[in-house]
């Protein structure tokens, strides 16, 4: 057998609190195209990154053997030199220059820092041919549909000299005819010799172009082999998702009570791209002491139908009607959606949940300020009173409530989030990853809030992507794909398996 | 001390490494003050006296009332994390007004002022449209409208100076309060002076009393929810320099010829404005939205309508200081105003504002203002040419924000 062209072998990579890859091994033989899968949060980023030096070499352990010697890259520009290129999710394309500018961006076809255009166009032209584009070089890449961006971003790894190439969730923003394009293309280019890595949910698009597949569960490596083998679609779902439910959920006295809010026929554009939906007519509904989840991968759609249902605080062309205890509810801004009875907790408290740089009490009362004054003067006493009562009965961990927010850890961070909602009274709290970058102590603490919230007779809407705390903690789910509702289960129902297999067989 | 439980214990706070330790962790909020202490001894004693003498204190106070008032809007906006550019061409241009109103149509004072206020809020209002609504930069938005209001300016004077005012106009700016109070004359002879206005003197000693009064009232709540405890020593020296150096402004004012009308406009509006970005739910909206705009939002809190309003009070301030500076000159010039946006804007960033918005305090824009004053007042009496004071000045604005933004990477 021909030694292969990648090996990681026993790569292990901690961060601080967290073990993200652990023991992982990833054999690419030279001119296959090599799937990975796995769960959002399995370390298959990180593994990536370790293989293209944005983790240096020392940083891990375990080895990374390329192309028959030991690689110790210690930053992206030496991988690249040796061939290996990654497209990252997010493109990394600048969207006013013109394609030919991108190709060529910190590789210049130059003599003397002077920069030869002729050539430049000459080369792009030849490149932009491979990848099967058609449009001039000079074009804006800002002029460019997502999926033409993508193969732009090919063209660039074929501009390097690529050996290696790594492409990360390539389709997830592509349409059905993009997508098939590019798989297309990926094919031709194994043809040509090129060895790939792909990193994918679609467990159809792995079977089409995928030679062999790795799967990865929290930060290990699950089980690898050829598709050829006669692989099922449902072996890849259990081994993605098959850990055992060894965290504990706080346990809940289920009182499930009237209907408090239902949204119905919900449809919502992209807020940059009016032709563009990305909620077709969803419908949803939340009863008192109820929690209900939204499962789906990163990109469904989960938190902008959120943000567009609280004040459409994401997108445009926004349709459809949102009840509460029956009635219709004016949620058309924050104020409104607030005064309904809505409280959105955000899933990137650093950006949009908190100011930062504020004291924890500036923070708590922001939502609803006229409670802590008196006409327009406010009562810094009361407000102090009621953000340390929220220290307490939330457990924040902090000497004062006058400490600044930037210093607290993530979870005492989602607290004071949870505290700035409470404070707003609402009737239903959508909570979008309420314990994303979180400990597992604090997770629990979380947890047993929300029972508590449930508890109080408050709709629950939870939104997250880590599948064991919606099967644990939700009383309904429903999964969202692409923009859509694919499925309803009930918590007897449910099942990892059973809400994977809705997302990858759409 | 137990170790057990100790992080949800106030006994757990950051142990206190003494007063060194303290005054590292705040050195910015009484550097600005010491920054004005040293500055004021250093001309005091390099003028040989002159700086403190009671005409040019008086004199310093005028010279800067117009700025002081321009920096409380500016600090305003600063603060929601904007700029204001236009604002030394929006008080040319509502001095303008006010010339040609009264000296030009024989209007009558008060119906000016509405009128020339009411301008510079509508003015602010046309600026903050653009910026709140449409999101354009500030920046550009300001600049445009600074050549906009030069240019308006010199068409409405027709590039000629237009003056003199009537007296009682001349008095918003050059004017003093009238002394109420008995007692003068004994003061007077007290002291060996010529005269000595009671009035300036008691509203001085108030001043020092409400500074000590709320100081303490403060530092009791503080006391009580277990907040940073100022050193004793710290607490005492603040207070106590704050309360005689008021004392000791209004007791030299007070053997001058009293307190300049101008300073009872600026008092007020800096004690008015103080308040509100203190003690009221706008103010604190302000803040809210000047530190994380989307997370402001997300709260409920209407930003854009906040911008807007922040921009009209500007202009409304922009214009209250074009009254005083045109009173102050005894008439209206196509250059009036000049440049002064740049002194306007160092004095609040010098006053601990940042440029990055939701951090900044009235009184450190005032204080910013004076210590910019000092230094012009100062280096002029000592006959620094204009060269070295515009060099000297950039230097001063440059140390401040390089010392807030160190302080800041070091905590």
């Amino acid at each position: 057998m021909q030694t292969p062209l990648l090996e990681m072998r026993s790569i292990t990579k901690t961060f601080p609190g967290v073990k993200a890859l652990d023991d992982v091994t990833l054999t690419v033989r030279e001119g296959e195209i090599h799937a990975i899968c796995g769960e959002n949060g399995a370390g298959k980023s990180t593994l990536m990154k370790v293989l293209s030096g944005v983790y240096p070499v020392g940083q891990y352990d375990g080895e990374v053997h390329y192309a028959g010697h030991r690689a110790a890259f210690h930053d992206i520009s030496e991988s690249e030199a040796e061939g290996v290129i990654i497209i990252h999710q997010e493109l990394a394309l600048v969207p006013l220059l013109s394609i030919a500018e991108n190709l060529f961006l910190g590789n210049e076809v130059q003599k003397n820092g002077v920069v030869n255009w002729p050539e430049t166009y000459r080369r792009t032209e030849s490149l932009l041919q491979k990848v099967g584009l058609k449009d001039a070089p000079t074009t804006l890449v800002d002029k460019l549909g997502v999926g033409k961006q993508q193969l732009v971003e090919i063209a660039k790894a074929l501009a390097k000299d690529v050996r290696l190439l790594i492409l990360d969730e390539p389709t997830a923003a592509l349409s059905e005819a993009d997508s098939q394009a590019l798989l297309d293309l990926m094919l031709e280019l194994k043809a040509q010799g090129v060895t790939q890595i792909i990193i994918s949910h679609k467990l159809n698009e792995v079977r089409r172009v995928a030679d062999t597949v790795t799967v990865i569960r929290d930060g290990q490596t699950v089980s690898s082999f050829g598709v050829s083998d006669g692989i099922t679609e449902d072996r890849i779902v259990r081994d993605m998702v098959g850990r055992s439910l060894e965290n504990r959920y706080p346990p809940r006295e289920r009182r499930i009570g009237e209907l408090l809010m239902e949204i119905e026929d919900w449809t919502v554009h992209h807020s940059e791209q009016a032709d563009r939906r990305v909620i077709h007519g969803v419908d949803l509904n939340v009863r008192a002491g109820e929690v209900i989840g939204i499962a789906g991968l990163m990109g469904a759609g989960r938190t902008e139908l959120a943000m567009s249902v609280f004040g459409q605080s994401w997108g445009q062309g926004i349709s459809g009607q949102v009840r509460m205890r029956g009635t219709a509810a004016d949620t058309s801004t924050v104020g409104r959606a607030i005064a309904a009875g809505l409280a959105y907790v955000t899933e990137d408290r650093k950006s949009l949940g908190l100011v930062l740089d504020e004291e924890i009490r500036r923070n708590v009362t922001l939502t609803n300020l006229p409670k802590v004054a008196k006409g327009p003067v406010l009562n810094h006493n009361e407000e102090t009173r009621v953000s340390e009562g929220y220290r307490g009965s939330l457990n924040i961990r902090t000497p004062s409530v006058f400490q600044k927010v930037v210093n607290l850890s993530g979870g005492n961070q989602q607290k004071v989030v949870l505290a700035k909602w409470l404070f707003a009274e609402p009737e239903v709290l959508i909570l979008d990853e309420p314990t994303r970058g979180i400990d597992v102590g604090a997770k629990f603490e979380i947890y047993g809030l929300i029972n508590d919230l449930a508890a109080a007779g408050k709709g629950v809407v939870m939104i997250s992507s880590e599948l064991p705390e919606l099967l644990g903690m939700c009383d309904r789910i429903y999964v969202m794909n692409e923009g859509a509702f694919v499925g309803e289960l009930s918590a007897a129902e449910a099942s990892q398996e059973r809400i994977m297999s809705l997302i990858v067989t759409e | 001390m137990t170790f057990a439980g100790q992080t949800q214990t106030k006994s757990a706070e950051a142990p206190k490494t003494g007063i060194g330790a303290y005054l590292s962790a705040h050195l910015r909020e009484y550097g600005l003050l010491f920054a004005l202490i040293a500055i004021m001894a250093f001309f005091q004693i390099v003028t040989s006296g002159t700086l403190l003498r009671p005409i040019n204190l008086t004199n310093l106070l005028l010279q800067n009332s117009y700025i002081i008032i321009m920096a409380l809007g500016m600090l305003i906006v600063i603060v929601a994390g904007h700029i204001d550019l236009s604002v030394g061409s929006v008080m040319g241009f509502v001095g303008a007004l006010a010339a040609v109103m009264i000296v030009r149509w024989d209007q009558s004072l008060a119906l000016t002022a509405v009128v020339c206020i009411a301008t510079g809020a509508l003015i602010g209002a046309a600026q903050g449209y653009w910026i709140a609504y449409w999101s354009i930069p500030s920046f550009i938005v300001t600049l445009a409208g600074m050549l906009v209001f030069r240019g308006l300016s010199l068409w409405l004077l027709g590039g000629e100076s237009v003056g003199p005012f009537p007296r009682e106009f001349q008095s918003i700016a050059s004017g003093f309060v009238p002394d109420v109070l008995p007692g003068g004359a004994a003061m007077a002879e007290l002291f060996g002076l010529r005269n000595f206005n009671m009035l300036s003197f008691a509203i001085g000693l108030i001043a020092a009393g409400l500074v000590v009064w709320s100081g303490l009232g403060k530092r009791a709540q503080n006391r009580k929810y277990g907040i940073e405890d100022e050193p004793k020593a710290f607490f005492v020296a603040r207070i106590g320099i704050v309360a005689l150096a008021l004392v000791f402004v209004f007791f030299k004012l007070s053997t001058f010829r009293g307190l300049p009308n101008v300073m009872i406009t600026m008092g007020i509006l800096t004690v008015i404005y103080a308040f509100v970005t203190e003690q009221t739910v706008l103010g604190r909206r302000v803040y809210a939205l000047g530190g994380n705009r989307k997370a402001a939002k997300l709260s409920g809190i209407k930003t854009e309508r906040l911008t807007f309003l922040a921009f009209v009070n500007m202009g409304a301030l922009a214009a209250i200081a074009g009254l005083v500076f045109a009173a102050r000159l005894n008439s209206a010039t196509p250059k009036a105003g000049f440049a002064l946006e740049l002194d306007v804007i160092a004095a609040v960033f010098i006053g601990g504002a940042s440029m990055s918005g939701g951090v900044g305090k009235i009184v450190g824009a005032v204080v910013g203002a004076f210590l910019m004053g000092v230094l012009n007042n100062g280096m002029g009496i000592m006959g620094v040419g204009i060269d070295y004071q515009q060099m000297i000045k950039g230097l001063v604005l440059l140390a401040a924000v390089i010392f807030d933004v160190y302080n800041k990477q070091k905590g």
